[in-house]
């Protein structure tokens, strides 16, 4: 299991190298930091959100999202196609029935593009190592109480896909936007580990 | 050994290896059941060792968590490849 790597010996190995490389012309200064800048930019829950609201109002789409996650967050202009090569993306739904929470047991896989950058409870050995045992206990801490009849579906990011949680649509809300509704959603609600 | 297919029981391996893998320790030597593909990539466990490795299947696996932890009604799914799979034979 993998903590915290700032002081660690691989991090002043990989120091070591980019100055290596640096030095020997390969790489332009700073053209590291650059590509991760790029990578995040445009990275925020505001993505989770919109998809969330569209798949809300449009029940053609949520059922496409649920099926293929990459081609159906096209319709609305993003893309897991940010980094080097193209991440697979599934997503999931709440219902009454059944409530999804997404984990990272291993270490801290998320995705990026569509929330932005990991909360750091969401990195804790103490989340990544209790949720996938006790989530209704986790789920209550986050003041989330859940009725008992409710499934929950924990999903460990333990491979190459990111996951997304699209929560349930709050009651009484026909009346607004698909902006409007956007805004209702939370990163907690789209990692499950809030109502919305 | 039969080919994976979605619902299809299987062990996942128990060694532990020396170094990386992606078979998170509580899910060592535990019955799921296959739920569906989640893409095609080389196995990390040899990636990690710098060792060439084919892509092979990756599977979303769901595990009861009582199977798991001898406890708890929700279930845990893992994302695991088809090399720390092995088939189920069910009785005939």
């Amino acid at each position: 299991m993998s903590a915290d790597h700032t002081s660690s010996v691989i991090s002043a190995r990989v120091r070591h190298v980019e100055a290596l490389l640096e030095g020997r012309g390969l790489l332009d200064e700073g053209e590291i930091d650059g590509r991760i800048d790029e990578f995040l930019a445009g990275g925020s829950p505001a993505n989770g959100a919109r998809i969330t609201a569209r798949a809300w109002v449009d029940p053609g789409f949520r059922e496409r999202l649920l099926a293929d996650a990459n081609t159906a967050i096209r319709e609305v202009g993003l893309s897991m196609a940010g980094g080097l090569q193209e991440q697979r993306l599934k997503v999931v739904a709440n219902t009454a029935e059944e409530h999804n929470v997404v984990v990272c047991t291993l270490c801290s896989c998320y995705p990026i593009a569509l929330l932005g950058p990991s909360p750091g409870w969401y990195k804790s050995e103490a989340y990544r190592s209790r949720v996938v045992r006790d989530p209704r206990g986790v789920l209550r801490e986050f003041g989330l109480e859940l009725p008992e009849r409710t499934r929950i579906s924990v999903w460990d990011a333990s491979a190459e896909s990111r996951y997304m949680v699209v929560p349930r649509r709050p009651e009484g809300t026909e009346d607004l936007s698909e902006e409007q509704l956007a805004a209702l959603v939370t990163r907690k609600g789209l990692i499950g580990t809030a109502a919305v | 050994m039969a080919e994976l297919a979605p619902g299809m029981r299987v062990r996942t391996r128990t060694a532990d290896p020396e170094g990386h893998t992606r078979l998170p320790r509580y899910a060592r030597g535990a019955v799921g059941v296959l739920v569906e593909q989640a893409g095609v990539h080389p196995l990390a466990d040899d990636r990690a060792r710098g060792r060439a490795a084919s892509p092979q299947q990756v599977w979303h696996v769901r595990f009861a968590a009582a199977d798991l932890f001898g406890s708890g009604d929700h279930t845990v799914t893992v994302e695991l490849w088809a090399d720390y799979l092995t088939p189920i034979e069910e009785p005939a």
